[in-house]
């Protein structure tokens, strides 16, 4: 079975996001850029596939600048087979996005892709869904574990009250949450072999997708600072600030 | 303009967040209905034509819609949509599943998890965690929104919608439902408590939430916790409070040995107001906090208790 895993080079989870003073956008000059850490788990799930013998070829697709190249050069480091990467400078949509992986899909005829449950940049969430809805494929969202067995996927999902289990006739997708494994550390023999694999070069246009953006950024602000409080003596203090001052208790 | 607001449910009873959903979708015109897709709704749709505002409610009565899977809502809404300039639902895990699928099959870009509306086609949505916030414009011809329901007032009741029985959705799917493992408990629902006591990594094991356990009852509060406290394995992840875990506004937020990282934060940081104990008092959480208590929790925690059962509690 082929996997298909697309990732997304995304601002570093561990670096704060500043808005630019023009309030257009948050500001990525000069600041680590990581994958997205949902597509790792995603990258992981599939080489454990080829692993354990269930996935044939993965292949990971990235969507970005030229230096997504590297994002892609890491999940090949981390024993994704091949990659391809799809040139633009534009911040696509999830649409945009999902209209190229479906033509992708369309040409390399993966059982099952692996995405993220969201990218932790626009926040959106949608990629996953979309992509299955228009290859009309069944989704097993947030997955939090996952079995093949014969032509179904088995997913383990994190809904709000707890775990919920679905089936799925493959060819389907799934999404990926923080549970479903611990994405490895790429060693360095195989940071080396992963310059040797392929990667195709695409852009938006070998795929014939519009790609217009549907939304306009108005602006883009920080988010309404709270300010610090009072330090409390001790618990009694905190008791009594909370019913007699906040009245939240 | 029209708009179709999806409701929340469990197939017995209405949900607030789609109470709060319905006071976002009026911010974006002014008929509003509301559409109960589930098994054996009637209830529900009862007490949804009791929603104030609300135009009419639309119900959906189909074994496949009993949990509301992906394929069966965008079987259901999708047809629905030539009626209406815009599809609304709260942004929990249940609508999160099948609305990029709606929005998909429309050819719209989705508006995700919306903490404010400026018009019919105007949105503002936290970006990077809550750390920035967007307000962006659509084009699309029809808005395919979600809402994340801590921002927005619930919805009164006084309403007095028809109902109206709409038809099957149109199979096959390729999904089925297999089976579910809800966390049980007597504590109020997360996202809908007026108290929230959390924990994190500081609690240093699954073990020591039994230390709140005892302040969440006399409280009345659910509990919580952080990412760092999940990853540890010492509660369930439907527990988890943060970008990646749900977001939450209540009257009163407990932080309980949480650094407050800022994945935390952007799950947290409209609550009314934010108490935390911390034994680092440099710890960002204290940033945020109206009320910190620097301590040792496995001190400070027994003497909240006897402190709260002392007043009374």
């Amino acid at each position: 079975m082929k996997v298909l895993v697309p990732v997304k080079r995304v601002l570093d989870y561990n670096v704060k996001a500043r808005v630019k003073s023009d309030n257009s956008g948050v500001d990525l000059a000069n600041v680590k850029m990581s994958m997205n850490p949902f597509d790792e788990i995603s990258v992981e799930q599939a080489v454990k596939m080829q692993e354990a013998g269930t996935a044939s070829e993965t292949v990971v697709v990235s969507i970005g600048p030229s230096k997504a190249q590297e994002t892609i050069r890491t999940g090949l480091a981390m024993g994704m087979d091949r990659g391809i990467h799809v040139e633009t400078d534009e911040d696509l949509e999830p649409l945009a996005i999902a209209k190229i992986l479906k033509a992708i899909c369309d040409e390399e005829k993966p059982e099952l892709v692996i995405l993220g449950k969201q990218a932790i940049d626009n926040d959106y969430g949608a990629t996953g869904g979309m992509l299955a809805a228009l290859l009309d494929w069944p989704i097993g969202s947030a997955a939090n574990s996952m079995k093949l067995a014969g032509s179904d996927m088995t997913v383990v999902k994190e809904v709000d009250g707890g775990l919920q289990t679905v089936k799925l006739t493959m060819p389907a997708i799934v999404t990926t949450d923080l549970r479903l494994n611990e994405p490895r550390y790429a060693s360095l023999p195989n940071i080396m072999k992963a310059k040797k694999k392929p990667i195709d070069a695409k852009t938006p246009a070998d795929y014939g997708v519009d790609t217009k953006p549907r939304l306009k950024t108005v602006k883009v602000t920080e988010p309404e600072a709270r300010k610090a409080g009072i330090k409390v003596e001790d618990a009694a203090q905190l008791v009594d600030k909370l019913k007699n001052e906040a009245g939240v208790i | 303009m029209a708009i179709l607001v999806i409701a929340e449910h469990d197939n017995k009873s209405l949900k607030d967040a789609t109470h709060k959903t319905v006071t976002a979708a009026a911010k974006m015109g002014k008929d509003v209905d509301l559409l109960v897709a589930g098994k054996g709704v009637k209830d529900v749709a009862a007490e949804a034509a009791k929603v104030a505002g609300v135009r009419k409610v639309l119900t959906c009565d189909h074994a496949t819609l009993e949990r509301q899977l992906a394929e069966s809502m965008q079987a259901v809404i999708v047809p629905l949509m030539d009626g209406y300039d815009a599809v609304v639902a709260p942004d929990t895990t249940t609508h999160k599943n099948y609305m990029p699928r709606v929005a998909a099959k429309l050819d719209v870009q989705q508006i995700s998890s919306v903490t404010g509306v400026e018009g019919a086609d105007t949105f503002v949505r936290p970006i990077y965690a809550g750390n920035a916030m967007a307000t962006v414009k659509s084009s699309d011809a029809k808005k395919v929104v979600t809402v994340r329901t801590t921002a927005f007032a619930a919805a009164g009741d006084g309403g007095s919608a028809s109902v109206e029985a709409i038809g099957d959705p149109a199979g096959p799917f390729k999904s089925e439902y297999v089976s579910e493992e809800l966390t049980k408990s007597d504590r109020p629902e997360l996202t809908a408590a007026k108290v929230v006591i959390s924990g994190g990594r500081g609690m240093g094991s699954g073990e020591n939430f039994k230390l709140i356990e005892g302040i969440a009852d006399k409280l009345g509060a659910a509990m919580g916790a952080s990412r760092a406290a999940v990853d540890a394995g010492y509660v369930p992840n439907d527990w988890q409070v943060g970008q990646t875990g749900k977001a939450v506004a209540p009257a009163l937020y407990i932080a309980v040995g949480i650094s407050g990282a800022i994945q935390h934060l952007a799950g947290m940081k409209d609550s009314k107001v934010i108490a935390a104990i911390n034994k680092d008092e440099d710890a960002p959480i204290f940033q945020v906090a109206d009320y910190g208590l620097v301590a040792d929790l496995f001190k400070a925690l027994p003497e909240f208790e006897a402190e709260l059962e002392k007043a009374g509690y």
